[in-house]
């Protein structure tokens, strides 16, 4: 779809930079100590310390990515939700307390707060650099997403903006500032997705989503149309001249679409064998002379529509319900049929064209799981497609209390009572937000908003159905989730360049002062790296993305976190082994993955050497062996030389 | 260059008992976590089986999420009496 910026939408952005750089400003003033600048000297009470972690956790991932895929995949979108908040047991129950009590500014101080080792040092810092650096690259290309619709920008330069304002933010006045945005946009964001939510309780579910009345629904229509022995399509309806007919052959599985013209106008349309009809889709062709077009246009001519309706509600193919509350609105979904859009993607003269066509889904198929993860054997489910369902939900489960910029958050309140207190603040803000994750993106899959060319809009695109205030706000606030979470991860990485690295590493025993300027410094080199990397990894599925950074700190950090705590024979060389075990093979196993040869090396129909896609299964386990394995055999040997 | 706490608090008597509560808290969620994955993988048809307006999938889903709500505040509650009770001077986090 084509966007254009909004008035409203530019005054309330550059209204929240503003704050936000205000923010900063006034507590630049206030942070000269080392202290201050990684911790926030340890002051911030444990109310806005818990806000703020909300505000650091959900980020683009969370709000672009789950709603966008709860909105194209239904139920399975929820998952994400689900995993992402049972990760903050393991943080309140395994992690809060005994890393405040152990540590001082990063997590490498808790690592090594028994060992002083020079080895823990560096690969505990590479870690955190790694996984905040992975962290960085979907929250960048977010950015880039955002402005598009908002400011009407191209991707980098949302990316060069976020990039900018969060080096200003964090070379300022570093955690202190970073808490308060955060705190202020967790805040905001939790209540602004639950006056959309009731919003869209109140309008209710229509077969013919107007958006209010705002926009009329494109009335997708069909025509009738044959199928001779030799499976060529013949058009009944008058008026229309077969272009050229596209059979694609999925394992197997044919399907039949045909190009029509009519009056000049090219248009795709799927043949039905069933009902003998042609269906309208709609498609992106993609020029080798770089040209795209939608629709058969270019995208300012607006062809290509904004989708997502109910084919039956209420039993009626023209329906409409009334208000609904949350019971009835799920009710309705699930007994009515939704009408999702699949994509295949076809090779032409020209290059290649994209085709979107319907596939009415049953409501009670949309609630439960299997539309995106295959986890059903009759339908077609393998045991490795089941196997990586369960290390994405272990990954997710285990990821979060071994996210860098989550656990230096423990530092920045007062005491280890606070530390719990501010993370259960925190789970129960996100436990709201990630509930109405389901309605948000439920409802933008019903509401005919959704864009199929970048589902990371549906939650601000449903939003801008309700006007445009309420979209301006809901993306200024998308735009400082990124802001924040890329501060919060800045701040992550740049102690652990000038804190763990160059000072405790490497001996140089750095004053505050001097230890402030290498944070900053390492701040601006980290955000450079960081914009580079979100224009070069521009179209990437977000929540994907966000899957690597999860599953590398599960196995990077997370056993050595929790074996330091709980196993007394834990030894510096068996963190160290873990550590650098746990990074590499989850790396390694993501760059072999099929969706990594296929989404990023563009390798369609190579067959990659690891077939599952998330590492943390093998590479969590691998990390724990590690650990005891190195830490028994070590133990010896100090024994031996005693 | 030290690196101890950033901050100077007492001595937390209550420590070894809050980790112990925590540690049965986490064992019984992931216990209810891992049912929830294992229904998905071995029985994904019962996740669609109706409960009243909603499903076992949305019910089980939401029910982690306010497990997880209702497990932190009971974690809390017992974790700030037993520092009340064994930390004389705790007073810190009445702030």
């Amino acid at each position: 779809m084509n966007y254009t910026a909004s008035p409203l939408a530019i005054i309330l952005f550059l209204s929240f930079v503003a704050t936000v750089l205000g923010i900063s400003y006034h507590f630049a003033r206030k942070t000269k100590s080392a202290s201050g600048y990684f911790a926030a000297g340890g002051n911030i009470h444990w109310s806005v310390n818990g806000i703020a972690f909300a505000g650091d956790y959900l980020s683009a991932a969370s709000f672009l990515g789950i709603c966008g895929m709860i909105a194209v995949s239904g139920y399975d979108g929820f998952l994400y939700s689900i995993g992402y908040l049972a990760g903050w047991i393991v943080a309140l129950f395994i992690v809060a307390e005994p890393m405040k009590r152990l540590g001082k500014y990063t997590f490498t101080d808790a690592l090594d707060s028994k060992y002083n080792s020079k080895g823990i040092q560096l690969v505990s810092a590479i870690s955190t650099i790694l996984v905040s650096l992975f962290y960085l690259i979907p929250q960048m290309v977010g950015a880039g997403s955002l402005v598009t619709p908002l400011l009407g920008l191209p991707h980098w330069a949302g990316v060069v903006m976020v990039g900018v304002i969060v080096i200003i933010i964090v070379a300022t006045a570093g955690m202190t500032s970073t808490t308060y945005v955060q705190f202020f946009k967790g805040g905001m964001l939790v209540v602004f997705s639950l006056t959309l939510v009731f919003l869209l309780f109140s309008r209710g579910i229509s077969t013919s989503p107007d958006q209010g009345g705002d926009v009329s629904y494109h009335n997708f229509i069909t025509l009738e149309g044959t199928l001779d022995k030799n499976e060529k399509i013949a058009v009944k309806t008058p008026g229309y001249k077969i272009h050229k007919q596209i059979d694609v052959d999925i394992k197997g599985k044919k399907l039949l679409f045909v190009k029509l013209e009519k009056e000049g106008v090219p248009s795709v349309w799927k043949y039905n064998e069933q009902k003998s009809l042609l269906e309208e889709t709609l498609f992106i062709e993609n020029k080798k002379n770089g040209d795209i077009l939608y629709n058969g246009a270019k995208k300012e001519e607006g062809r290509f529509f904004q989708v997502g309706h109910m084919s039956e509600v209420d039993g009626k193919e023209n329906g409409k319900t009334k208000t609904l509350n949350s019971m009835s609105f799920i009710e309705k979904i699930k007994n009515g049929t939704v009408v999702r859009w699949n994509k295949q993607v076809v090779a032409t003269e020209d290059g290649k064209m994209s085709i979107y066509y319907q596939n009415p889904t049953s409501g009670k198929e949309i609630l439960k799981p299997g539309l995106k993860f295959k986890v059903d054997s009759k339908k077609g489910a393998t045991t490795t497609d089941k196997i990586d369902f369960i290390s994405l939900m272990l990954a997710l489960f285990l990821g979060t209390a071994a996210l860098p910029h989550i656990l230096i958050r423990y530092y920045t309140v007062s005491s280890p009572a606070s530390a719990r207190k501010s993370t259960i603040v925190a789970i129960a803000a996100i436990g709201l937000f990630y509930v109405l994750t389901l309605y948000m993106g439920l409802g933008a899959m019903v509401s005919g908003v959704v864009d199929l060319t970048n589902d990371n809009m549906s939650a601000p695109l449903l939003a801008k159905s309700f006007g445009v205030t309420i979209f301006a706000i809901i993306s200024a606030l998308a735009f400082a989730t990124v802001l924040g979470t890329v501060s919060g991860l800045i701040v992550a990485a740049s102690g652990a360049v000038a804190h763990d690295f160059m000072d405790r590493f490497l001996g140089k025993n750095m004053g505050d002062k001097e230890k402030v300027a290498a944070g900053k410094i390492a701040a601006v080199a980290v955000g450079a790296v960081a914009v580079i990397l979100g224009i070069l990894f521009k179209g990437m599925n977000v929540s994907y993305l966000v899957g690597w950074a999860f599953a590398i700190a599960a196995s990077a950090n997370l056993p050595a976190i929790i074996m330091i705590l709980f196993w007394k024979k834990t030894t510096a060389k068996g963190v160290m082994a873990s550590i650098s075990v746990g990074l590499i093979s989850s790396l390694g196993l993501v760059l072999l993955s099929q969706e990594t040869f296929n989404n990023v090396y563009g390798l369609v129909n190579v067959k990659a050497p690891v077939p599952l896609n998330n590492p943390a299964i093998i590479a969590v386990p691998l990390s724990f062996l590690t650990l005891v394995v190195v830490s028994l055999l070590t133990a010896k040997k100090k024994e031996k030389t005693k | 260059m030290q690196h101890g706490p950033s901050t100077e608090w007492k001595k937390d008597k209550a420590s070894s008992l809050k980790e112990l509560l925590g540690k049965w808290m986490f064992l019984l969620y992931t216990l209810v976590y891992a049912g929830f994955i294992l229904i998905n993988v071995f029985s994904p048809e019962f996740m669609g089986i109706d409960v009243g307006s909603l499903n076992v999938a949305i019910v089980y889903g939401f029910g982690l999420i306010i497990f997880a709500i209702f497990l932190a505040f009971a974690y809390n509650h017992v974790s700030t009496h037993a520092e009340e009770l064994l930390c004389d001077d705790k007073k810190e986090d009445k702030e």
